[in-house]
């Protein structure tokens, strides 16, 4: 189980997130969806702490870390359950597609090199890049990093991973390869919170649509219910805009 | 003005070319301690421990802010009279002291701003996957910070094989100190130092041509 509780974050005296409640059951897939600058980012960075929450509860698991007195070790404990996806990829530019994958197995979790290249076969072929192996992040196309940068999140186990509007950053030929990859991931029943602005692909894949505005959670609901029965008019008005858009 | 010995420039060539290794192994190992001690000075730069960053921007500022040979002088000369230990430092171990602690303090600075310069998605990444700090700087970010000052650090490396030069006022017959004698005894002085100007010219020419190559190469890492 994982449960967000009371989760604060201001920058500068501007409050982003305001009194965030979250829970997420094991094999739930969660969506996020709202306005731009609402905190959706900010969110998923306080739950691995890039982002240190001012207050508020993170627990994982039997790992609960509260902002206000979290220590050093806890953060990484904390990030070791977390697996990230970002929106600029940011995989590692000195190392190969393998060497992404292989980099936290070894130093991180302490796996031999020879375990963490057998995960690292194993995961290249799930994201259809078997023969990329040993190219260097910079000879790969957008869509091929961001299948390494989700390939690498995949390879650690992770008990939750958390997805950053991890296609809006690609030209839209690429986009297609990267959420087939997702849905692949989440017909695991893999744990997942996804930030996207794709609403045909959040009604395929999420169990729930977070909505949020102005760093509150402003309403949440199974898909079906949501897209098409939305209850809070600040949900009505935006599904309106993001529909009139298409 | 008479035409140049050139038969006693061709044989003091070999006797002062015996003199080489002992001028790169002061470079060569002033270099790798400075490398290292650079490379700390700059992580402490770029994290700032409380109390210890007082420390060590007191170092860099004084050892870039004072010449070589005063510090040469001061190691060598001076410190023996206050710390004990230090009485029987030979000439050859204080230069490399000297080099090693001038050189590390500008170092610092380039390995400081090329770290700097590390885009700030490579941090995230790696703290995402749980890397203690001291795992991302020694595999992420100081491999790349390393590609982007290594140019600048060959250059320092052909500024400390020039400056071995100075060990010769401590005392070390090293290239300088030989041709000196070799002058003093011949009084052939125009000749002696032509000589030598020529071996470190050539030195410095072939370091550039690897400086050179090393760039070509660097900009191929990565690629590929
Ligand atoms: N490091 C930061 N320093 C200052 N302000 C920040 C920082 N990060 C985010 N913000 C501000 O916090 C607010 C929420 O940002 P956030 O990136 O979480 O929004 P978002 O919902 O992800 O938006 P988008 O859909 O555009 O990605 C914005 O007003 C943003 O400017
Ligand atoms: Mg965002």
């Amino acid at each position: 189980m994982i449960s967000v509780a009371g989760l604060n974050k201001s920058f500068g005296g501007t409050p982003v997130l305001r009194d965030i409640t979250l829970d997420i059951a094991p094999g739930e897939r969660v969506v996020v969806i709202g306005p731009s600058g609402t905190g959706k980012s900010t969110l998923l960075r306080c739950l691995n702490f890039l982002d240190r929450p001012d207050s508020g509860t993170v627990r994982i698991g039997d790992l609960s870390v509260d902002a206000a007195r979290a220590t050093r070790p806890e953060i990484l404990a904390l990030r070791r359950r977390t697996g990230f996806v970002f929106q600029n990829y940011a995989l590692f530019a000195n190392r190969t597609a393998r060497q992404n994958i292989t980099e936290a197995l070894v130093t991180v979790k302490g796996q031999t090199a020879e375990k963490a290249n057998a995960t690292a076969d194993r995961i290249l072929a799930e994201i259809g890049l078997a023969d990329r192996g040993d190219s260097y992040p910079s000879a790969l196309s957008g869509g091929q990093q961001q299948r390494v940068g989700i390939g690498r999140a995949m390879a650690l186990d992770a008990e939750l991973l958390l997805f950053d509007e991890p296609t809006s950053a690609l030209d839209p030929e690429w986009v297609g390869e990267v959420l087939d990859l997702m849905r692949k991931l989440a017909e695991t029943r893999q744990t997942m919170l996804v930030v996207t602005h794709e609403m045909q692909f959040a009604r395929e894949i999420a169990d729930r649509i977070v909505f949020m505005d102005e760093g509150r959670v402003v309403e949440e609901a199974p898909p079906d219910r949501f897209f098409d029965a939305p209850e809070d008019p600040r949900t009505r008005a935006f599904l309106r805009r993001v529909t009139d858009t298409r | 003005m008479e035409g140049l010995n050139l038969d006693y420039m061709l044989g003091l060539l070999p006797v002062l070319l015996s003199y080489v290794p002992l001028t790169l192994f002061m470079a060569v190992t002033g270099m790798a301690f400075a490398l290292i001690l650079a490379a700390l000075l700059a992580v402490e730069r770029v994290v700032r421990v409380p109390v210890l960053d007082w420390f060590v921007r007191l170092f860099i500022s004084f050892f870039r802010g004072t010449p070589l040979l005063v510090q040469l002088f001061l190691f060598y000369f001076g410190l023996p009279q206050v710390l004990g230990f230090l009485a029987g430092i030979n000439g050859v171990t204080a230069t490399i002291m000297g080099l090693t602690l001038h050189f590390s303090a500008y170092m610092a600075e380039s390995i400081r701003a090329a770290i700097l310069g590390v885009d700030r998605s490579q941090w995230e990444a790696a703290e995402a996957v749980g890397m203690t700090r001291g795992q991302m700087m020694r595999r992420i970010i100081l491999p790349q910070a390393a590609r982007v000052a290594a140019p600048t650090l060959v250059n320092y490396f052909i500024d400390m094989v020039k400056s071995t030069s100075l060990a010769f006022t401590l005392g070390v017959t090293e290239l300088m100190g030989a041709a000196q004698k070799e002058a003093a005894g011949s009084f052939l002085y125009f000749e002696a130092f032509l000589v030598v100007a020529a071996i470190y010219w050539i030195l410095v020419e072939a370091l550039s041509f690897g400086q050179r190559r090393l760039e070509i190469l660097l900009n191929r890492a990565h690629a590929r």
